[in-house]
């Protein structure tokens, strides 16, 4: 399937049709689950903040998934040297910091009425999106300043598979630090179970925000390769 | 092999001459001079705080002359014989990486425990301060020196180095911090010291090769 759709050809037609497929699936199942999401019941705990986690939950998903596409995507660019790879590392990048920034706001739009403080440094899932919105900064400012296009792109495949290998061991540091200053605060997160009643807006908007994913990174992969194509013109005009 | 210590010497040689522990020390200095001008004077605000601002007044300053590290050698055109030669571009970046060490991280870590004390820190954090300097410098300088090497051919330099290192460096700053206060706080601090070890051997197997292959992207 993937090495099918590695001929940028095969890409275009596939993305052609599926993009606005998956911008639809997303409408539908974002749609659903909002619908889902508001008609549930307050939490007997976190009342009617409970909603945001359907907002602020798949985010983060979508933010870890990104930076997995990104590593992976450079990983095959760099070994397979693969047009298509690079591009779609390119792509991939700016919309998982956006997730990923998502993530931090709804998260601290949460932690205001629950922990009575916009961010806490004693949760370490939050401290460790923090990191992994530095990480995706640091791929897009290093790929911004390099003027050369192919040596930017290596040089980003580069920090991109380092930043990869580094990921687990960063989440292990930031949660071994965390456990280190547990005492001192009292703030757990609610109620220790999901009932079903939030699980089914959070699976839906889970899938709806996978979808949104999906179509953007289609979309910004399609008009990454049409710019390549005309600049290739371009240089042939010019020559 | 004489080739390797030749340019070791070379290395060690460039780095000290152009101020490298000058530069990083002096840095240093000046940075904890602000502190208890922020702060305020008062021993209270500034003891509990001490040793962890010398760790990342450490960790700041010796990313500083990094941008440096392989810039010199790209411009002079040194850097395009290096990877002419026999001795592997591999070991080159590692080279360069412990001189770097040895002159910016090594002073940095003497001077932390006395900008500590300065700062009225408690003295039983000083050896544990030098020893996780030590260490932990050496993984800086090969993170960073990972990073220098991605930006050799960018124009922004110093700044997009610490932007794209900081974060990858999270570990070890976690894990060397958390050593520090333990030792103050009386806590067993073993664990902490054999991860930041932990974290400094793996960086000192992986990021030549990463070193390298960022050397060959700018140079082809």
């Amino acid at each position: 399937m993937l090495t099918r759709l590695a001929n940028p050809l095969r890409f275009m037609a596939f993305s052609r049709w599926a993009g606005p497929l998956f911008s639809a699936a997303a409408a539908v199942l974002i749609a659903a689950g909002l619908w889902f999401g508001f008609s549930a019941p307050p939490d007997y705990q976190q009342g009617e903040t409970v909603r945001i986690m359907f907002v602020h939950v798949p985010a983060a998903w979508v933010a870890l998934t990104a930076y997995a596409a990104l590593g992976g995507a450079s990983f095959v660019s760099l070994v397979f040297r693969h047009a298509l790879a690079d591009i779609a590392a390119r792509a991939v990048a700016p919309i998982g910091a956006i997730f990923t920034l998502m993530a931090l706001v709804t998260g601290s739009f949460w932690g205001r009425p629950m922990w009575g403080a916009w961010w806490v440094w004693g949760d370490a899932r939050l401290v460790s999106m923090l990191v992994l919105f530095l990480l995706f900064v640091g791929y897009l400012a290093l790929r911004a300043s390099i003027e050369d296009e192919t040596k930017a792109a290596r040089a980003a495949e580069i920090l991109a598979i380092v930043g990869l290998i580094n990921l687990p061991v960063i989440k292990f540091s930031v949660e071994w630090w965390n456990t280190l200053h547990q005492g001192e605060s009292l703030l757990r997160k609610g109620g220790p179970l999901v009932a079903s009643v939030y699980l089914t807006p959070l699976f839906l908007m889970g899938g709806g925000y996978m979808a949104i994913f999906a179509a953007l990174w289609l979309a910004r992969t399609r008009a990454e390769v049409w710019r390549r194509r005309a600049l290739t013109l371009r240089d042939r005009g010019a020559a | 092999m004489r080739a390797v210590f030749a340019f070791a010497r070379r290395e060690i040689a460039l780095a000290w001459n152009s101020g490298g522990p000058v530069l990083g020390v002096g840095f240093f200095t000046a940075m904890t001079v602000m502190f208890p001008l922020s702060l305020g004077s008062s021993p209270a605000a500034l003891a509990p705080v001490a040793p962890g601002v010398a760790w990342v007044g450490l960790i700041l300053s010796s990313l500083l002359s990094l941008d440096r590290m392989f810039e010199r050698d790209m411009e002079s055109g040194a850097l395009d014989f290096l990877a002419l030669g026999r001795t592997p571009l591999e070991l080159v970046g590692l080279v360069k990486c412990l001189a770097h060490w040895l002159t910016c991280g090594v002073p940095l870590s003497l001077a932390a425990p006395i900008a500590s004390i300065a700062l009225g820190g408690a003295p039983s954090s000083a050896i544990m301060l030098i020893v996780c300097g030590l260490v932990g410098s050496l993984a800086f300088a090969l993170v960073g020196g990972t990073g220098a090497a991605l930006a050799i051919s960018s124009r922004r330099g110093g700044v997009l180095v610490a932007l794209v290192v900081l974060p990858l460096l999270t570990p070890p700053v976690i894990f060397g911090g958390a050593a520090i206060e333990r030792v103050v706080g009386g806590a067993p601090w073993g664990a902490a010291l054999a991860l930041l070890c932990a974290y400094a051997a793996a960086a000192l197997a992986g990021s030549p090769f990463a070193i390298a292959a960022a050397c060959r992207n700018s140079l082809s």
